[in-house]
């Protein structure tokens, strides 16, 4: 099967998911969907955060550490959407006009015209 | 005996090339694209069909489609009518059945994906010849055209319309991943058994049906190549992007983001 990779790698996701979200949103999937690989993601890095910004382990983690960690959605979130509506913009910017082809097509649509009149339709 | 020039590239291959048009009110544009692609195809020298899948449109596209079929010929044009408006993922399903091409050819009967060659580039081959070519260039499972990438492009289109269409693409990209840049173009060359298999699979209409198969085609993990197009506003016809398409879309991508 041409899946192989990909349902393997699925389930071993999907196990996983199963310890982090029991229940029904993995017990169906063998494939995990974008949604599940978004909420997988998101939830590793919140857990990854609470954390560091609580010490939730006790580690006894320095100051400096908690006081990074703790406004770091904020930075993450305002750095993404900076990045989003710099490539939409230049991408917009840069989203190319084909007069060109736009010329050529009214050329052909005529020449058309003419060779299917000729040819006896009746439009 | 080699000749320089060689039109006919392709008469030794055994590949033949189905277009399936899907129309409904199409009767101003479909004797202008069949006009096209029978020029092309007869230039290029692949062996082709087109048919035409028309869902009893009210303005007579069918009796037009007759007389193209009169002057091209019936294996040229062939006709698949329906009896009323059934929808696209079915109307190619119904017209996969009836294709004796190996590769099919999927393109909006509108003259929006013209066949002529993208602007922006040198060398004046058609649209149909290149998609020919990427695909059997690295033996593709299906190729796409788009207008996001290289020389591809759009005409006709204001700022509103432009920034729309990159930020549903960007959201797009960013949320479902596909190995392909642009997914509601419909200008796509699939081997048939290929179209086949998405096509079944497919469960959504309009132009989220466009969206769905390329996903599911990543799904599977299909091969795609890609081909830079210009995409020429619809020169018949009202074009619009109006708040139903923007929603029709978000719910598209919404539902894909959910279930794929």
């Amino acid at each position: 099967e041409k899946t192989v990779g990909g349902l393997m790698y699925g389930k071993r996701l999907s196990s996983l998911l199963q310890v982090v979200f029991p229940g029904e949103l993995a017990a169906e999937g063998v494939i995990m969907t974008k949604l599940m690989q978004w909420l997988f993601g998101v939830s590793l890095l919140a857990v990854v955060w609470a954390l560091t910004a609580y010490d939730l382990l006790d580690l006894n983690l320095p100051q400096t550490y908690r006081d990074v960690a703790w406004p770091m959605p904020a930075y993450l979130l305002v750095s993404f959407g900076c990045y989003s509506l710099a490539v939409i913009g230049y991408r917009v910017a840069t989203f190319n006009d084909c007069e060109e082809a736009s010329r050529e097509l009214r050329m052909h649509i005529k020449e058309a015209r003419e060779d299917l009149r000729k040819k006896g339709l009746r439009f | 005996m080699t000749s320089r020039t060689t039109p006919q590239q392709s008469r030794d291959s055994r590949d033949k090339y189905t277009v399936l048009l899907p129309t409904y009110n199409e009767r101003e544009n479909l004797p202008l694209i069949v006009w096209l692609l029978v020029k092309y195809f007869n230039k290029s020298g692949y062996d082709y069909e087109i048919i035409v899948i028309d869902d009893a449109s009210p303005d007579g596209t069918l009796d037009v489609a007759k007389q193209l079929q009169e002057i091209y010929g019936k294996d040229k044009v062939v006709l698949r009518p329906r009896a009323s408006k059934l929808g696209l993922g079915t109307a190619y399903l119904h017209g996969i059945k009836q294709a004796t091409g190996n590769f099919i050819f999927i393109m909006d009967a509108d003259l929006s994906h013209h066949v002529m060659h993208p602007c922006c580039m040198s060398n004046h081959k058609p649209y149909l010849s290149l998609l020919i070519r990427k695909q059997k260039e690295g033996n593709y499972d299906l190729v796409s055209g788009t207008r996001y990438r290289g020389s591809g492009g759009v005409y006709g289109w204001d700022l509103r319309r432009k920034l729309i269409s990159r930020g549903a693409n960007f959201l797009t990209q960013t949320l479902l991943r596909p190995n392909a840049s642009d997914l509601t173009g419909s200008f796509r060359l699939y081997k048939k058994e290929v179209l086949e298999t998405l096509v079944e699979k497919c469960m959504s209409k309009g132009y989220v049906f466009q969206m769905e198969i390329i996903i599911r085609a990543r799904q599977l993990k299909y091969t795609i190549g890609e081909v830079p197009i210009s995409f020429v506003d619809r020169v018949y016809g009202e074009s619009k992007l109006g708040g139903n398409e923007i929603v029709s879309f978000a719910k598209g991508l919404l539902l894909l983001f959910a279930t794929t």
